[in-house]
């Protein structure tokens, strides 16, 4: 039989479908549409919320496959893998897409291994190769200096995980039509090693990946006490603050302020950059927010190549002086 | 307890450049290193050793030079380390290394007795793939915890480890052996000692070859990998920056005029 079809992997929490699974649909749609077929979400869990499973169909899946079990609540590595090749055994998707989380970046590849699929992390760009329909897979690599394509010429699935945020859910389109398949998962498939005890939510939060503006700082600031040059400006701005891998290497600022390949993808209203040159693995990050300013001393940095508006100069001058007439503008408004 | 940590040789690559007219990398004069995030793995696999006793064993696969990791690896305290080398395996991708790394593992359970731990870097800065770790998990049907910053007991063969995720951290309790996975919170890499480089230096490292390994030649390298790198390129770039160059008291006062005025066209403040 050949392998036919477009999978996404949606995901849950506490039943609740996870807004990744509705920016894969984005994806999804654009490959099938391509492809000609069907796309199918995929997801594992327990008492999966059922408005949720008809809204993946709303957002653009033609087929949901829920499996469910008590074991399947949460992710745990080896009854999801067991599950997940137990469905392509049984349906023979041609590629599969994952969203780059936690989950989908520990499952794919233990899968991939076990189904002789080829897999390719943090896809930035995906597309169908005219004439042999294989997918093209686009990622950064070498620190995001470069790009790759990458494809799996005769390998079947063809997976790829691609980063949250990087595409924006697709709509809703009330009444669109489409099957609603809940499995229940066959028990020997649920056995595991492992036993999630406990889980702790985050305390600390930036709110980065919802904020509507951010401001991120680079080495430029040439060292930690410098950040404090920019809290005028965050406060001007009612914005979060961002950094760039180097700032987080040097242990100026924790790692869940991290912007790019490495750390979060973003995509705010408006996106300061400060001292920042714009390495691809930063901009794989923050490339699709819609208004990006650069500020940076070598006037010709990457930076400004992705943004919108940019000062070249020193950005210990210039901040200062943004950050008060941005205050002033606000309170005349 | 026995504990192995795949490491692997990377250029540094902040410090790589890159030749715009050709758009390659260039590599003269880029320093190969120890992949950063792995230093975490050998960190916190030393310490498990100094408290639960046992041995550290550091592999590597990579061309002859990747020799030097290991010994870096050694300075730091790892017992032994192997070098898994052999033309053969030029090209792999992340299915084929995990293949042969997965089967080096087996020849050490083999040879010295049961490993009860993999320890790995999160992802390799240079590939940035993150696959490799999982891969070789599912190559020795052994459970993987992805994301480890702390690991908390081991006892009775259960190990007790925080798991990073999105929104916060799970505790998960795993039975060994098991592969994981660790990010920087797990501990802070030490340097390597005097003494440790001494050692480091005389030491014999083993090398093992696809011979060694009894590997399916099919499977191996560019011809075992299921994924093809077809192009790479630079980016494209696709917005057009208004820049203001501000060098003096007065372009910074006109230049910052010129993005409040924006800010307020785009009803951005």
């Amino acid at each position: 039989m050949d392998y036919k079809g477009i999978w996404i992997l949606a995901e849950q929490s506490a039943g609740r479908v996870q807004v990744i699974s509705h920016e894969l649909l984005t994806r999804g749609r654009d490959l099938a549409g391509k492809r000609q077929t069907e796309l199918t979400a995929v997801i594992f869990g327990n008492n999966i919320n059922n408005n949720d499973l008809q809204e993946l169909i709303e957002r653009g899946a033609d087929r949901v496959l829920a499996m469910e079990a008590f074991a399947l609540e949460h992710f745990l590595i080896e009854p999801y893998a067991a599950c997940m090749l137990h469905l392509i055994t049984q349906y023979r998707p041609e590629i599969i897409i994952a969203g780059a989380t936690s989950t989908g970046r520990t499952l794919m590849p233990y899968v991939a291994i076990k189904a002789t699929a080829g897999l390719t992390a943090d896809c930035t760009v995906l597309d169908i190769e005219e004439g042999t329909g294989n997918l093209l897979q686009t990622r950064p690599a070498i620190g995001g200096n470069i790009l790759a394509t990458i494809k799996t010429p005769k390998c079947r699935p063809q997976m790829a995980t691609v980063r949250p945020q990087s595409t924006q859910p697709a709509p809703r389109q009330a009444g669109r039509k489409g099957t609603v398949e809940r499995l229940q998962a066959p028990s020997h498939l649920l056995v595991s090693r492992m036993q999630r005890i406990n889980f702790v939510k985050n305390q600390e939060e930036h709110g980065l990946a919802h904020a509507n503006a951010i401001v991120s700082v680079g080495r430029g600031i040439k060292k930690g006490e410098n950040l404090k040059i920019i809290h005028p400006l965050i406060k001007a701005l009612g914005a979060a603050l961002g950094a760039s891998r180097e700032v987080i290497d040097r242990g100026w600022l924790s790692y869940s302020h991290q912007v790019g390949l490495s750390g979060k993808t973003v995509n705010p209203k408006l996106y300061v950059a400060v001292g920042i040159s714009g390495s691809i693995q930063h901009l794989a990050g923050m490339q699709t927010s819609e208004n990006i300013i650069a500020i940076n001393s070598d006037p010709d940095a990457q930076i400004f190549r992705v943004a919108d508006i940019g000062v070249a100069g020193n950005l210990f001058d210039i901040v200062p002086v943004l950050a008060e007439k941005i205050r002033q503008a606000r309170m005349i408004s | 307890m026995r504990i192995v940590v795949p490491i692997k040789q990377v250029p540094e690559t902040s410090a790589v450049k890159m030749d715009e007219a050709t758009g390659t990398m260039i590599r003269d004069g880029v320093e190969a290193i120890i992949n950063p995030l792995d230093l975490y793995a050998i960190e916190i696999a030393i310490q498990l050793r100094e408290i639960h006793g046992g041995e550290v064993v550091a592999i590597s696969m990579g061309p002859p030079k990747a020799s030097i990791a290991l010994r870096e690896a050694i300075a730091m305290g790892c017992d032994s380390a192997i070098l898994i080398s052999d033309k053969a395996f030029a090209g792999s991708d992340t299915w084929a290394t995990s293949n042969v790394l997965a089967a080096a593992i087996r020849r050490i359970t083999i040879e010295n007795g049961p490993i009860d731990l993999i320890v790995c870097g999160e992802r390799a800065t240079d590939g940035d793939t993150g696959q490799v770790g999982p891969g070789i998990a599912s190559f020795l049907d052994l459970p993987v915890a992805s994301y480890v910053c702390k690991i908390n007991e081991i006892t009775n063969g259960l190990c007790c480890v925080h798991r990073m995720v999105e929104d916060g951290y799970e505790v998960l309790q795993i039975q060994l052996p098991t592969v994981m996975t660790v990010v920087k919170e797990v501990a802070s890499p030490r340097l390597p000692t005097l003494r440790g480089k001494q050692k480091a230096k005389k030491v014999d490292l083993t090398i093992w070859d696809v011979k060694n390994l009894a590997l399916e030649g099919s499977k191996l390298g560019i011809n075992g990998s299921p994924t093809r790198v077809v192009k790479i390129f630079r980016p494209s770039v696709a917005r057009n920056c208004k820049k203001f160059i501000a060098l003096d008291d007065n372009a910074i006062q006109a230049a910052a005029d010129r993005v409040v005025g924006y800010l307020q066209e785009k009803k951005l403040i």
